[in-house]
């Protein structure tokens, strides 16, 4: 008799549990329905940044051309002029730097993390690394203007503008300190945690075999990673350099608290700049009331967004082959 | 030989030289904002709201931007976990190995290199075309497509670690692939998607350029989803550019905040992922 119910109470349990009360089928096929209808949604996001932003970049188009959109060199929103050359540069010059600055540098790390590096600093590493990548951009924003911009101000434009001032390249026109340089500092310790990152990953991934018959017909470690490992992995560590140039190109907050935001086409690293994102954050509020405006600075982002969906694609694509799985 | 040596010697030293940069550059940073940002920080500046105008106010505290960031921060994260989770399913257990699965996880590594700028301008024209101004509610639909890619891609690499015979042995239990993924599946990768979630909060809090479209900026607390908000982010960034001292300092104890809430996040995630899997494990 008592197990008899408990057999019922058994029988009606499911019924009870289940929320919508559907059966175990349909629960299935519906939730199965349901999540691909929401994992479609990053393909769909994908499409829909490009085509709403390519949408009210349109009304630009009818006063301007692309390539004068693209070329020109004044920026008068009030004479309805929109010259992006000048912040073209300003991105293009402050990315480059801070790659220059950075790349070598997280390249040895990486390889000493990989190569030489005991399991112990390993492990240190990672959460230092992840560290590095979590503080947020108004953190390096702060960090840069209150000990990167007195330092290139006070000690190292001078230095330079003594030295090597005679390049146009290194000459000092602008005493401030904020400028290309400044932001190039920033970026590139900004962009190293991900560029060692994917570097370790992707130096992870060959084969050990190769480092031992390199080592065992009586190359040094350092032939090694020079002749065998770098060659093998040249594909993945471009692919990694290239997403941070990316990181770098889109990063809006700490660029535009140090590099000084003077729309002028740079002639030197001390120059003051105006990268594209800057440009956006800085005029966000007045953009709807000068007519075009807005058209304007959407046109920025979506220059900004083609960019880095073209740079993101080719390195993903890259790097999924290397590693076999792409990187987050 | 000895040529060779000295390049192996000297490359070394290259490397370890750099590798201590690196390391040593997150201690720069965090020294400068704490020798900063500990000194103006007290009672009063985490407990009041300023007391007249973010730019010219002298007087109060930050206490609008830590509530309010923690309401942007958590609202997106909740709702990149409600639809973030479904897709760490599908991708990872209803459609593994498919063709769809290899071309959301693409399309969310792109998602994930966006910059957060284009996510700001982008839920800026979405909020138009809904007649929305800045608010809360604005600011966390941006957030929450800015932390979707971070948080569905770290799901996704836990729920690959789930041992196939697992599954299986749930399949030829009889079970449904739904009850394997929220019975089995979600069991064995509950540290890690916390983990996920963690790591998206803390995206989410510390970003300032895509909420400074979208959420706008207030010196009071938030009143409500389709009011403005402030956040730690903006409050830095604002206040760090007023003539005055003590409107600065409210920026530095901010930042420090930031910092603060950030590092607590990643380091709990890690300890608590390392904890929680040694769990699992046993």
């Amino acid at each position: 008799m008592n197990n008899l119910k408990t057999a019922k109470q058994l029988n009606s349990f499911p019924k009870k549990r289940s929320l919508l009360r559907l059966s175990r089928g349909s629960k299935e096929r519906f939730t199965d329905k349901l999540f691909l209808s929401i994992s479609l949604l990053p393909v769909v996001l994908i499409a829909l940044l490009v085509l709403a932003l390519w949408l009210r970049t349109q009304p630009i188009f009818e006063s301007q051309s692309l390539w004068s959109l693209l070329l020109g060199q004044t920026w008068h929103p009030i004479k309805k002029q929109f010259g992006f050359l000048p912040f073209i540069a300003g991105t293009v010059w402050v990315t480059l730097v801070a790659m220059v600055l950075s790349v070598p540098v997280c390249l040895f790390s990486a390889i000493y993390l990989s190569e030489y590096a005991r399991p112990s600093t390993r492990t240190i590493m990672k959460p230092l690394l992840d560290l590095l990548a979590a503080i947020p951009s108004v953190v390096y924003g702060v960090w840069g203007m209150l000990a990167i911009v007195p330092w290139i101000q006070k000690s190292f434009a001078p230095f330079m503008n003594k030295w090597l001032g005679y390049i146009p390249f290194f000459k000092v026109n602008n005493p401030t300190g904020f400028g290309i340089m400044a932001g190039g500092v920033v970026l590139a310790v900004m962009v190293a945690p991900f560029i060692i990152a994917i570097t370790y990953e992707v130096l992870q991934a060959v084969p050990n075999g190769l480092r031992q018959a390199s080592l065992a017909v009586g190359a040094t470690q350092w032939e090694t990673i020079k002749f065998v490992v770098m060659r093998q992995c040249l594909p993945g560590v471009i692919a990694g350099i290239v997403l941070g140039a990316s990181r770098a190109l889109g990063e809006t907050m700490a660029v535009l608290m140090v590099v000084g935001n003077v729309p002028q086409l740079p002639t030197s690293i001390f120059d003051a700049a105006y990268p594209l994102p800057a440009l956006i954050a800085n005029n966000y509020g007045e953009m709807l009331t000068i007519p075009l405006y807005d058209a304007a600075l959407m046109g920025a982002s979506l220059i900004l967004l083609l960019v880095v969906l073209v740079f993101n694609i080719l390195s993903t694509l890259i790097l999924s082959r290397i590693v076999g799985r792409t990187w987050t | 030989m000895k040529r060779r040596r000295f390049e192996e010697n000297f490359f070394k030293g290259i490397m370890i030289f750099c590798f201590l940069l690196v390391a040593s550059s997150l201690g720069f940073i965090l020294f400068i904002v704490v020798m900063k940002g500990l000194p103006a920080l007290n009672w009063a500046m985490l407990t009041q709201t300023p007391k007249g105008g973010y730019y010219l106010g002298k007087e109060g505290g930050i206490l609008n931007a830590i509530i309010g960031s923690i309401y942007l921060a958590g609202g997106g994260t909740l709702l990149a976990l409600i639809l973030g989770l479904p897709i760490a399913f599908y991708v990872g257990v209803y459609s593994r190995k498919s063709k769809i699965a290899d071309w959301v996880r693409l399309s969310l590594d792109i998602l994930w290199g966006v910059p957060s700028i284009v996510y700001g301008a982008f839920g800026f024209i979405l909020m138009l075309s809904m007649g929305m101004r800045a608010s809360l509610l604005g600011g966390i639909i941006t957030l929450a497509l800015l932390e979707l890619p971070i948080m569905t891609r770290a799901m996704d690499e836990v729920i690959r670690m789930v041992p196939r015979d697992l599954e299986q042995a749930s399949y030829a239990l009889g079970a449904t692939r739904f009850e394997t993924a929220f019975r089995v599946v979600i069991r064995q990768t509950l540290p890690g998607i916390i983990t996920a979630i963690l790591l998206a909060f803390g995206r989410g809090i510390g970003d300032a350029a895509s909420v400074l479209f979208t959420a706008g900026y207030t010196d009071r607390l938030p009143g409500g989803l389709l009011q403005p908000v402030a956040s730690l982010p903006l409050a830095v960034f604002f206040q760090l550019g007023t003539p005055f001292p003590e409107v600065q300092q409210r920026a530095y104890s901010a930042a420090l905040v930031l910092t603060f809430i950030v590092l607590i996040i990643s380091l709990g995630s890690r300890w608590l992922s390392n904890r929680l899997s040694r769990f699992a494990h046993e």
